[in-house]
């Protein structure tokens, strides 16, 4: 039981880090980024390719190595992001949304063949495994690299709460959301925000991306989509466009998703998630935490 | 500024004698300042032209395998059939209401499952017509009923979850055979005839697996098309375009914008699954494999490619598409890679696609420089640089 909620934290943890840049990305733009769990992918890929590049070093670092390979993935994944959204996303700003989520999901395909192009098509075996001695809390057996893993996504949300919620930055950010126009007005540079909000959330998610590799040990082209998808679900059920929402829906997911599994068996874990999804958007697709959108016109 | 405005009126004032004439001059209708031609008749009238071009193809279509009729060139026929029922089935959801679909391949699954098990359990393949219709229906409003009171990119999301919840369903299912999915599905047959026999007429012998199916899978394609296209000129058809181009005016007119979508939504399935159907006997098996994301993908890039809600927009679309990997076998890594930055290319560039909705070829365009029916109130000046040379004084 206990060991369910564990898992269920563990897991929802990952979800929570991706859904948040769903989450930062929608609440600014009203843009669903399709390409965000495909930055994740690149993310666990970079990852990859340093930590190979270095075996030797992260032989001998182990964690401490994952820790800074963890921070060249987020920094590499952030300028992704700004990359995409200056190549992709602002030459149509003022476009229809139809076309904004076309490009999105040619921009995915972009992501996912491009890394199949590179890497192969194969799932990758991480050079460093983290499985590290198992002891016991209260009847729920937890390795020492979860605890530390779930410690560093902690501290990464923490930090994004501090960002959005106290420095000039943040303040920024959520001016764009509440009204683009008049935070223009107001001498916000929009674009620079905007930019930053995607490398912030892309790192988050490269992040995430090194972790689940380092976590689970194998890494292919294609993880990125279904992690997209249960973050978009995690960000819906929490209240898309909300930092608390993205991190409890994250959780909160994470948590179903380990007690589903329990109770219908593995192969209908996605299924279950899903079908989570569909239950949320129509009973209350604002989320938990999501306020009520008025539409402007 | 000033100067400008006075001097063109006098210039535009009326002779004398016509002032004179007072009310009977007042109240004439003011005359076009530009003549129209005549609207083209005969043969060149654009949509008698489309349609007769569109008869021609079909008839080349049919007349391939006498042609050529080695197996290569008629399997990519059919493939390429079914891909344009399937873009033209998306072509509603997606072209005319502008619902955003990127599971429409669930709808396919259905179709093709559907008819696989019960076909395979002994009903006759066009039996299962009905059922897969049924089917679909259902489908279509279990995921579009709940989900179309949302706005389009909900709606993206939840359709790319749908399907993966479909091919994982199918996965996991006994039912459906699991991951190795639903093998010997018979063809289509009639009074203890089927495809696979074959036909004699006229003293040639027809092979039935090829041509028969060829023939079957050109009339489902020519049928949607024809339907298609069809909709979408109609009051439905309108009423998509409208809740495309603005849902909250499209409501305050009077449209039920939630029925209307669910009506896009439902329709779409079931040319999705009448495909699938097809889809099913050609390949007489079929595994979960069949149905991931990427195919959806592929469609939604050839309904995008060719034009959104363009009848012939979408049919060069869904040809590019299934002929695509045929020309390309040397690339055939790069293709994927190649849609998506040509899905980018496309909306940052050229957004309508290749062939929009509303383009007309430019030889049935003949509308020629009228000159104003005015002309002898003052010197003749174009529209276009009279502005300019406003916009230049201000």
């Amino acid at each position: 039981m206990l060991q369910l909620v564990v898992d269920g934290l563990f897991v929802g943890s990952f979800y929570a880090l991706v859904a948040l840049g769903y989450s930062m990305v929608y609440g600014i733009i009203k843009l669903l980024n399709f390409a965000h769990g495909d930055v994740y992918m690149v993310g666990a890929f970079t990852g990859f390719v340093v930590l190979s590049s270095v075996t030797g070093v992260a032989a001998v670092g182990g964690l401490a190595s994952i820790l800074i390979v963890l921070l060249i993935a987020m920094l590499l994944t952030g300028i992704l992001g700004v990359t995409v959204e200056r190549v992709a996303y602002r030459p149509l700003r003022a476009s229809p949304r139809l076309a904004v989520l076309i490009t999105a999901v040619g921009v995915s395909f972009i992501l996912e063949y491009g890394v199949r192009q590179i890497m192969g098509p194969n799932p990758r075996v991480y050079p460093v495994r983290l499985s590290g001695e198992t002891f016991n809390l209260l009847g729920a057996r937890i390795t020492l690299p979860q605890i530390i893993l779930f410690a560093v996504a902690a501290g990464l949300m923490v930090a994004l709460n501090y960002l959005v919620m106290r420095s000039r930055d943040g303040r920024a950010m959520r001016a764009i959301a509440l009204d683009p126009q008049a935070a223009k007005l107001m001498g916000v540079n929009v674009d620079a925000v905007i930019s930053r909000t995607f490398f912030i959330g892309s790192a988050l998610a490269g992040a995430a991306g090194v972790m689940a590799g380092a976590y689970y040990g194998t890494v292919d082209f294609l993880m990125g989509f279904v992690i997209g998808l249960k973050a978009f679900t995690a960000a819906v059920i929490g209240g898309i466009g909300n930092l608390y929402g993205a991190m409890l829906g994250g959780i909160l997911l994470g948590l179903l998703e380990s007690f589903g599994t329990n109770f219908l068996g593995g192969e209908w874990r996605d299924v279950f998630s899903f079908a989570c999804l569909i239950l949320f958007l129509s009973f209350r697709p604002t989320g938990i935490l999501g306020a009520r959108v008025v539409e402007r016109m | 500024m000033t100067q400008t405005s006075s001097s063109r009126t006098s210039q535009a004032q009326p002779a004398p004698e016509q002032a004179v004439r007072g009310l009977a001059y007042r109240f004439r209708p003011p005359a076009p300042t530009r003549a129209r031609p005549a609207p083209e008749r005969g043969l060149l009238q654009p949509r008698r032209f489309m349609s007769g071009a569109g008869a021609v193809l079909l008839l080349l279509a049919l007349a391939v395998p006498f042609i050529n009729a080695s197996p290569y060139i008629i399997s990519i026929g059919t493939s390429a059939f079914i891909y344009i029922m399937l873009a033209m089935g998306l072509n509603i959801v997606v072209g005319y209401a502008g619902l955003l679909d990127l599971g429409y391949y669930a709808f396919f699954a259905v179709g093709a499952y559907t008819s696989g098990v019960l076909a395979t359990g002994g009903m006759p393949l066009v039996f299962t017509i009905p059922f897969v219709i049924l089917a679909c229906i259902a489908a279509g409003i279990i995921i579009g009923g709940p989900t179309l009171r949302l706005r389009s990119d909900y709606l993206a999301i939840v359709t790319l979850g749908f399907g993966e919840i479909i091919r994982l369903t199918a996965n996991n299912l006994e039912l459906t055979g699991g991951p190795s999915g639903i093998s010997g599905i018979p063809t289509f047959s009639f009074l203890g005839w089927s495809f696979r026999d074959g036909l004699d007429l006229f003293g040639i012998h027809f092979n039935g697996d090829i041509l028969l199916y060829y023939t079957a899978v050109l009339a489902g394609g020519g049928f949607t098309v024809l339907a298609v296209a069809r909709l979408g000129k109609g009051r439905l058809g309108r009423a998509w375009r409208a809740i495309k181009d603005d849902e909250d005016a499209a409501e305050a007119m009077g449209i039920n914008t939630y029925l209307t979508k669910l009506a896009a939504y439902v329709l779409g399935a079931i040319f999705g699954g009448l495909a699938g159907i097809l889809m099913s006997a050609h390949q007489s098996a079929i595994s979960p494999t069949s149905f991931v994301f990427l195919n959806s993908a592929l469609l939604l890039m050839a309904v995008v490619l060719g034009g959104m809600g363009s009848t012939p927009g979408v049919l060069i679309g869904a040809l590019v598409i299934s002929l695509a990997p045929e020309l390309l076998r040397d690339f055939a890594s790069w293709r994927f890679l190649l849609f998506g930055v040509l899905l980018v290319l496309m909306m940052i560039f050229r957004p309508q696609g290749l062939w929009p909705s509303t383009a007309v070829l430019p030889f049935l365009r003949f509308r020629r420089e009228g000159r104003s029916p005015r002309e002898g109130f003052g010197p003749h000046v174009p529209d276009d640089e009279n502005l300019d040379r406003s916009g230049e004084q201000a």
